[in-house]
């Protein structure tokens, strides 16, 4: 065999020198290798986390407006607004849209994320344009100390601080009438005022902050264009969605993300 | 008679690391995702998983390649493999379960600098042939989804009243919450440790002394306490 022959080779030219030209060619050739495999898995992956996305997000959105029956994607800037495409700009506000089967707008939900007790806590908000008020939150994701932070799901009281929570604009359309506040447990008067939990002050102020920071940018940009949103072309809207289910059904993967909820990090 | 033989050796380099060699309770390898993660069993075993596929499959090409790499770059190149089924599974785990992948968090990317894999190619792969490397690598793999989904379990059911997300206890059970903070991952895993340590005594009267680097003869002996720091100078070169 070939290992018989090696120990001998060893003793009589001690240390055998690696070319240089070998390491190079040697490290090339396996990063090529390796990125030629990242590469592949990433087109044949895509699809399926595009999908997952999707779906995770019309989920969320779903559960707070039960009778949306599409979610369409926009992106708010200082210029307008405008359908989203890929990964939000820079200085844009991601919302979504929720539609009812006959085109009719529903509600706008969108993202709101400020740093909690433990990490970030990114908050979901459905917005009504009618009564200019926030009917209701989803906890996205929030890494909170489990029996103290969580209660922003799971106490009633403070979930109810969001059937109706007030954020009409100023009259000058470029910040709220009044700034969401989260104020002492019990402390609660005005309508934009935020009731936090006793003992999970911060996870509450997170919330709170994460959300009307959202709306302070969001708003202002969105009230203006509102009746570009009112009533949705079907046929385009339905050509979007027909691409994306094409895109899942190619995919090797189930569209279920997961049996369990989008809440397990917290779980 | 050479396959009876072969079969046995690979049953052993499967047995090593799920038994003899747990990467958890046995060299106590891996600890930051040990604790990290095991909030849950799913969580556990969806990081066991991850990990066994890395390091199968960077173990195998790690093992194929050993020849060619060169012996002054081959920690670089290990890395860049292992990063690379890193990367893979990232992808992958986002295809299948956004929850999940929301769950693990960064500790999927933290697979990369996981020691038991750059252990794994490094003490073992980089000298045998694919098969028995993988074989290896596949029972290093179980042994850690073995110790994760130990901790997980015991985390999850004491700490939530759950087991896989199932509720296990009636209404009146009082979820102890220290045992999924970070903690609880140190009572569990200190807990598990000394039931291993005191089976492992009770089975054989004399320890069967699993740690791989014990000092030199006469040396370790004879060092006097305050030439230590010289003498581990010389160890490291």
């Amino acid at each position: 065999m070939s290992d018989e022959k090696k120990p001998v080779k060893m003793v009589v030219m001690q240390p055998a020198v690696t070319g240089s030209g070998r390491m190079i060619a040697t490290l090339g050739s396996v990063t090529a290798l390796c990125g030629v495999l990242i590469v592949a898995v990433w087109q044949w992956t895509l699809p399926a986390i595009a999908a997952n996305k999707k779906l995770v997000l019309e989920r969320g959105v779903r559960a707070l407006v039960p009778d949306a029956e599409r979610v369409t994607e926009y992106d708010a800037t200082v210029g307008g607004i405008t359908p989203a495409k890929g990964d939000p700009v820079a200085g844009a506000v991601r919302f979504y849209a929720a539609y009812d089967g006959a085109g009719k707008l529903q509600a706008i939900a969108a993202e709101g994320a400020a740093r909690g007790y433990a990490d970030v806590v990114r908050v979901l908000y459905g917005y009504r344009p009618e009564c200019e008020c926030i009917f209701g939150i989803k906890v996205v994701q929030m890494k909170e100390t489990p029996g103290i932070g969580d209660k922003i799901i799971t106490d009633a009281a403070f979930v109810a601080n969001f059937d109706n929570l007030d954020v009409a604009l100023a009259p000058d359309m470029k910040s709220l009438f009044n700034a969401l506040k989260t104020v002492k447990h019990g402390s609660k008067k005005f309508g934009w005022e935020i009731d936090a939990i006793t003992g999970a002050t911060i996870t509450s102020k997170a919330v709170g902050r994460g959300i009307n920071d959202s709306v302070q940018m969001l708003l202002p940009r969105l009230r203006p264009h509102l009746e570009k949103l009112e009533k949705q072309e079907k046929g385009e809207e339905g050509r979007e969605k027909g691409q994306n289910l094409g895109a899942a059904l190619h995919s090797p993967f189930p569209l279920h993300p997961s049996p369990f909820s989008s809440q397990g990090a917290s779980s | 008679m050479t396959m009876s033989t072969k079969q046995v050796t690979n049953m052993e380099q499967l047995l090593e690391g799920i038994w003899k060699q747990n990467p958890v309770f046995v060299m106590v390898l891996g600890m930051c995702p040990t604790l990290a993660v095991t909030v849950s069993a799913f969580n556990a075993l969806g990081m066991g998983v991850a990990t066994s596929f890395v390091l199968v499959f960077s173990c195998g090409l790690i093992s194929l390649l050993r020849k060619q790499i060169p012996k002054e770059v081959r920690i670089a190149t290990y890395i860049v493999i292992i990063a690379t089924f890193v990367t893979l599974v990232d992808y992958i785990i986002q295809a299948v379960s956004l929850a999940l992948y929301d769950a693990l968090g960064a500790f999927i990317q933290l697979i990369v600098v996981n020691c038991i894999i750059l252990g794994r190619a490094e003490a073992h792969a980089a000298k045998n042939p694919p098969l028995p490397a993988m074989v290896n690598a596949l029972g290093m793999g179980i042994g850690f989804t073995i110790g994760l989904l130990a901790l997980g379990s015991v985390r999850e059911i004491l700490g939530a009243g759950k087991l896989f997300g199932i509720t296990l206890f009636g209404e009146h059970f009082q979820p102890w919450v220290v045992m999924v903070l970070p903690p609880g991952g140190f009572f569990v895993l200190g807990g598990w440790l000394l039931l291993f340590a005191w089976w492992a005594r009770r089975k054989n009267a004399g320890p069967r002394s699993p740690h791989p680097n014990p000092l030199p003869e006469g040396e370790g002996a004879n060092v006097p306490l305050r030439g230590t720091s010289d003498k581990r100078g010389h160890h490291g070169a």
